[in-house]
Parts: structure tokens; C-alpha cells; sequence
């Protein structure tokens, strides 16, 4: 089965460049400007959407995303509203893939059963869940690729040769290289670090490869875009979102609009970079 | 639900209790969490690991601990036959230097220098500053803000023996913010940091990890008992945070069937009031923190604030362990409030001679009201697994600055 997500991959390989992936937290700062934000993304030239499930103990991320996913959830953000959040995006856009990212308890506690009903219902892609290694895949994986929601793995610098095959064997849709040990939005990656690992999972896989963590700048994009498929930004725009706020934490008028230029911006920058084939 | 053949068979090779724990922990962590359950398989069937933890724990920590029978207590509540297992009497004031212990050295083995752990109440903290002085380890602890102020001794302690204290200033500020900052550390930091988990939680092996080297309490009780009174327990009880001090003791006589064991969850201000960090009592199965357990969390499982006087059981979850034990029957979770552990703070220090840590304080709170419906000839053990210099500042705070 062809999903959103592989179709896109299969585009950008045809078109000899490699992906921008943008992530926002859903709700961030509500959830009227968080919809006005995804329906931008795609424009300014998002190729992929990620987008945060907010959840109150965020383990890996860092400052800027657990900011945001409790400015979400102090607006009254809930794993349900981000479905609907996801349904109204694709009122409008049937082929920008979306994929959830977050932490398994809210899923947990919805019921992992219907989540993945009313996820693929919505509109949803993929999942990609940070405290589900592949010790846990009977929890959510291998329901979700049997509900036909890709489960896309983090593959990481301490994923050695021995246990990548383990960390590939359920992944569908692409593979997300962390391409520090860190967490979210903390030091920059080497880019040329980055694309020798990026080429050691290509050894294990034929499936795409985004790299995230620590990107921020369209320069920081294009350098490691060079070596993957994609690339991930995230805290950046968050941070993006923030600067934008209000005295009281309320979006204002220029929210969309720097958002829309800084994805404007690194997509530019993601979109200059050649790739042969893949 | 059937009732196992053994209640200490726990965790499986995938580290479940039942529908608890497992290894909910991110792919970075994943190759070190395997590592270091192999050093510890290997360093528990090695006799020269267990005659390092032996000498250390009888010339260092100053064990075994007694166990002292409380006569005034006993005559006071007019019922069971009341023991203390004197856990207060260990170097650094706690129970938590037995498992500090263990995971020092075996963090030695495994060649890692940069030592990090979380604290409540300040007493891992001290324990974990305290080894890590002894044996030339760098040391990193993270503290929510609120307990930083209100364990202030603690602090001064942990900065005294070398140790860094970062106050955690994210989320509720209290112990679930410590360590999810100290999640944060170990991710960062993965190739040269060793953390050191305070309390039977965690991704496995860290639940039974703890558990074993916590379990020696209950082996010298069993001994203890058995050379005063000829006999064995009929019931125990503990107070319960993560549950370590309580899973020290309590593991030994699981499957003693005759033996009714408790433990004790901090219920703040009452668990109507939502305000109390009673997860089993006020809680419902969720993950957090690398295993599923019973959780304090809202209907979008969103984790929620806990609250109790006491900062080592100001925290919304409990080993998965404790959650199993439950969910077969085999433990009765009691809630304890504030003010009952603020009367059995007072009663055992009026009566004993020995201030409680507030913690243990909630045990004492539980054994006013138990050991009056046990016949003389019932013996009970309450494990005092800390001692209540550090609390003496909340303590007069509730009872109108008496101090
Ligand atoms: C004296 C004392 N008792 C009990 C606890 C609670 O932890 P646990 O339930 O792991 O024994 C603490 C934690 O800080 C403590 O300091």
C-alpha cells in the first residue's frame, strides 16, 4: 500500500532533492492559530508535517518544545483536539503526510485501539512515539502498521550496527536519524558525522532517511540535507512561534506570517541541495 | 485473578510485572539500559561483587541495622507487638545508601566516572554525593526548586560532599521534574553517565535492581525477629514514594502467605481533595518515566501534580512492582494524610526518643491506627527508613513555627 508518506518520499527522489520535514506542537499557542500554522506549512514549503502531541513530562526534548507543548496545553490542547486539528488540515490538503509525535501515555490512555481508528480516520500517516523502542512494539507498532499508520523508528548515534537491524525491522515510512545524543533543539550536528551514519543505515535499508535534532538555520539544513532525504527543523519554529507572542502568550498577527518565512527560508535553502539518486 | 505460586518470580526477561514496568525509554538510552542489565546479571552471580557490597555495607554503612522493639509505642497504642527496623541508624540518615551502593560499584565496573541521580526529600542525593566523595566520582544531582527550599540541609549536605545540585525550575518542581531533567542528562551524556535511580521505578532492570539491594533490609529483619521472638512477622509496613524502602522490606516474605503486609501512599491533604500523591489509591495504570505503573494523571493522560508534606513521596507514580502487588491482592495500600503524618512525627519522637523522617513518619501515621485492632501477641515491623533532622524545618512551619 502507497501511503502519503512514501508517495512523497517516491516525489522527492524523482525530483532529485532531498525533503524539508517542519514540526509544530499541535495547539501552539491554540488551537484556531495552530490550524491557521499547519495550513500555511505545505505553501511556504513544507514537504513533510510533523506534528508534537503535547504531553507534560517531555523527556527528550528540550526548552523550547516543552515550552510549547504547555502553552498547548494550558490553551486546552487534548490528543483528541490534535485529531481534529488533523482532520480540519485535511479538509483542505490530501497529500502533505502528517505524523504524530510524542509520548505513549496519552495514546496509552485514549486506548490504543481506537487511537489508531479515529488516527487514520483523521488523517494521520505515521506515528512516531519516543519511548517506544522496538522492546516495546507490541504495545503500539505493530497494532499501528497493521491499521495501516506507517510507525516511524528514531534511529540514533548509539544504535550500533548490532541492534540497527532490530530498530529497522518494523520501521515503515522513513527512518528519523537523531543526529546527536541530546535532546531536542540542544547542540548542532556535524553534518559530515551526520551523513556517515546517514550512510550506515542506508546499508541496512531501503527506506528514506530524515535527520532531525539540533537543526536551525537554513545553512544548518542545506549542510546536512546534502547527506539525507530529509531534514528535520523543529525547535526553531517553535522558537518562532513564541518571539510572535503577545505580552500574555496570545498569538498575534505576525505568527503565521514569521512562521511562513522561516519555513520559506529553509525550504529555499533544503531545495538548492542536489541529490543523485537515490 | 489467580494467585500466582510465587510473588517473587518478578520481572520477566522483558522486565513486566504483570501489566507493569518494561523499558518505555528512548532509542538513545536503549544500548546503555542492555548494558548495564548484563553488568548486573554478571556482577550478581560474581562472589567478589557480593563481598565488595558485604564489606562496604558492614564498615561503611554500619550494618545490620537493628531492629528495636518500641516499648513505650507498643504500650501507648495497646495492640500489636511493635518493631523498628532502624534504617535511620545508616551513614547518611536513610535506607537509600544500601542502593546507592550497589549501583556505585557497579557503575565502577562498568568504567563510568560522571555520576547522575534525582532527589526528593535530598536523601538519595546525599547518599549518591556521599559514595560518590568516597570513591572519587563526579557527581550531578537534580532537585525540583520547591524541594531544594524546603530540604534546604539536604542541599548544604550535597554541596558539602562535592556535588552539584542543578534546581529543577520546570513543571511542578518537585521530584517527576527532577527526574525528567535528569532523563534529559543521561540522553545528553549517555557515553560516560551512570544514573543512579533513587527508588524501584525506572525502564528495567532498575525496579528489581533496586529492589535487590534494598532486599538485605528484609533479610536482616527476618534474622532480627527470629533470634528475639522465635518467630517471624505477622505484619509489615512501610511508607511508600517510589517504594524502595518498602520493596526492601517487604520482598523477603511475599510468599510468607500468613504474613499481611502494607504499604503506605502519602494522601496530602485527603484524597477528596485531588491534592495527595496516592497513585495507587487515586491513580490509574499509565507510562511515565520508563515503565507503566499506577499513575496520578488527567483523562488525556497528562501527568498530574502531586501533592504531600513530605518532598520523598511528593511524586504521582510508584514502582511497577508496588502496582503489581496491588493488582494480585498480595499488598494493601493504605492513604496516609499530611496531618497523620505530622501525629505520628510527634508521637514516635515524644515517645521513642527518635525523630522520623517525614516519610517514614506516614508509616507511623498508619501504625497509630493499626497496631490497636492486632492482639498483644502480633508482631509488627514498620521499616523507619529515614531519620527527621532534614524535615524539622517543614515540621515547625505546621505547627506554627514552633521551632
Ligand atoms: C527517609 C525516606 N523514606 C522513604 C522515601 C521514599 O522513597 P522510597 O519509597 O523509594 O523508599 C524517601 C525518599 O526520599 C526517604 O528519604
Amino acid at each position: 500500500m502507497t501511503t502519503r508518506i512514501s508517495a512523497r518520499f517516491t516525489d522527492l527522489a524523482a525530483a532529485g532533492r532531498p525533503g524539508l520535514v517542519t514540526f509544530i506542537t499541535a495547539g501552539d499557542p491554540d488551537f484556531a492559530t495552530s490550524l491557521a500554522l499547519l495550513k500555511a506549512l505545505p505553501a511556504a514549503g513544507a514537504d513533510v508535517i510533523e506534528l508534537g502531541v503535547p504531553f507534560t513530562d517531555p523527556m527528550a526534548d528540550g526548552p523550547a518544545i516543552q515550552a510549547a507543548g504547555l502553552r498547548a496545553l494550558k490553551a486546552g490542547q487534548t490528543l483528541a483536539k490534535t485529531l481534529d486539528l488533523v482532520r480540519a488540515f485535511r479538509d483542505g490538503d490530501g497529500v502533505t503526510p502528517i505524523v504524530l509525535m510524542g509520548y505513549f501515555n496519552p495514546i496509552y490512555v485514549y486506548g490504543v485501539p481506537r487511537f489508531l481508528a479515529d488516527a487514520k480516520a483523521a488523517g494521520v500517516d505515521g506515528l512516531i512515539v519516543v519511548d517506544l523502542p522496538p522492546e516495546e512494539d507490541d504495545e503500539l507498532c505493530l497494532p499501528a502498521l497493521a491499521a495501516g499508520l506507517d510507525f516511524i523508528r528514531l534511529a540514533t548515534p548509539t544504535t550500533d550496527d548490532g541492534r540497527l537491524p532490530a530498530v529497522l525491522a518494523q520501521t515503515a515510512g522513513f527512518v528519523y536519524y537523531v543526529s546527536i545524543t541530546g535532546i531536542t533543539g540542544s547542540a548542532t550536528p556535524d553534518a559530515d558525522l551526520v551523513s556517515a551514519a546517514v550512510a550506515r543505515i542506508k546499508r541496512h535499508t531501503d527506506l528514506p532517511v530524515a535527520v532531525g535534532f539540533g537543526v536551525r538555520t537554513p545553512e544548518q539544513a542545506a549542510a546536512i540535507a546534502k547527506g539525507a532525504d530529509g531534514v528535520v527543523v523543529g525547535s526553531a519554529l517553535v522558537e518562532a512561534v513564541r518571539a510572535s507572542l503577545d505580552e500574555n502568550g496570545a498569538a498575534t498577527s505576525r505568527t503565521v506570517a514569521d512562521v511562513e518565512t522561516l519555513v520559506r527560508q529553509l525550504a529555499d535553502a533544503v531545495r538548492g541541495v542536489r541529490r543523485g539518486a537515490a | 485473578m489467580t494467585v500466582p505460586n510465587s510473588f517473587r518470580t518478578g520481572p520477566d526477561e522483558r522486565g513486566h510485572f504483570g501489566n507493569h514496568g518494561g523499558r518505555f525509554v528512548a532509542e538513545t538510552l536503549m544500548p546503555l539500559i542492555l548494558r548495564l542489565e548484563a553488568a548486573y546479571e554478571a556482577a550478581k552471580v560474581d562472589p567478589a561483587f557480593k563481598a565488595e557490597m558485604d564489606f562496604h555495607l558492614a564498615h561503611y554503612v554500619g550494618r545490620p541495622s537493628p531492629l528495636y522493639f518500641a516499648e513505650r509505642l507498643t504500650e501507648h497504642l495497646g495492640g500489636a507487638k511493635i518493631y523498628l527496623k532502624r534504617e535511620e541508624l545508616n551513614h547518611t540518615g536513610s535506607h537509600k545508601v544500601n542502593n546507592v551502593l550497589g549501583q556505585i560499584l557497579l557503575a565502577r565496573r562498568m568504567g563510568k566516572q560522571r555520576i547522575i541521580a534525582e532527589t526528593g526529600a535530598g536523601q538519595h542525593g546525599v547518599a549518591t554525593a556521599t559514595l560518590c566523595a568516597r570513591f572519587g566520582l563526579e557527581c550531578v544531582v537534580y532537585m525540583g526548586a520547591v524541594d531544594v527550599e524546603r530540604q534546604k540541609p539536604n542541599v548544604f549536605r550535597m554541596n558539602m560532599l562535592g556535588a552539584t545540585v542543578i534546581p529543577v525550575t520546570s513543571g511542578s518542581r518537585t521530584l517527576k521534574d527532577a527526574m525528567n531533567e535528569a532523563l534529559r542528562d543521561w540522553v545528553t551524556n549517555v557515553h560516560d553517565t551512570f544514573y543512579c535511580i533513587g527508588t524501584v521505578a525506572g525502564p528495567h532492570p532498575y525496579p528489581s535492581m533496586v529492589r535487590d539491594f534494598q532486599s538485605i533490609i528484609g533479610k536482616e529483619t527476618r534474622a532480627q525477629l527470629l533470634e528475639a521472638e522465635g518467630r517471624g512477622p505477622d505484619s509489615l509496613i512501610a511508607a511508600v514514594g517510589g517504594g524502595s524502602n518498602a520493596m526492601g522490606l517487604f520482598h523477603e516474605f511475599l510468599d510468607d502467605p500468613e504474613v499481611e503486609i502494607f504499604g503506605v501512599e502519602a494522601a496530602g491533604h485527603g484524597i477528596s481533595s485531588g491534592q495527595h500523591a496516592a497513585s495507587i489509591t487515586g491513580g490509574r495504570p499509565g507510562v511515565l518515566h520508563g515503565n507503566r505503573t499506577y499513575l496520578l494523571m488527567d483523562g488525556d493522560g497528562q501527568i498530574a501534580e502531586a501533592h504531600s508534606i513530605s518532598a520523598g513521596l511528593d511524586y504521582p507514580g510508584i514502582g511497577p512492582e508496588h502496582s503489581y502487588l496491588h493488582d494480585v491482592g498480595r499488598v494493601t495500600y493504605l492513604p496516609c494524610t499530611d496531618q497523620e503524618a505530622l501525629a505520628g512525627f510527634q508521637l514516635l519522637s515524644k515517645l521513642e526518643g527518635i525523630i522520623p523522617a517525614l516519610e517514614c513518619a506516614h508509616a507511623v501515621g498508619k501504625v497509630m491506627e493499626l497496631a490497636p485492632t492486632k492482639p498483644q501477641d502480633h508482631l509488627m515491623v514498620m521499616n523507619l527508613s529515614g531519620r527527621g533532622d532534614k524535615d524539622i524545618f517543614t515540621v515547625a512551619d505546621h505547627l506554627g513555627g514552633q521551632l
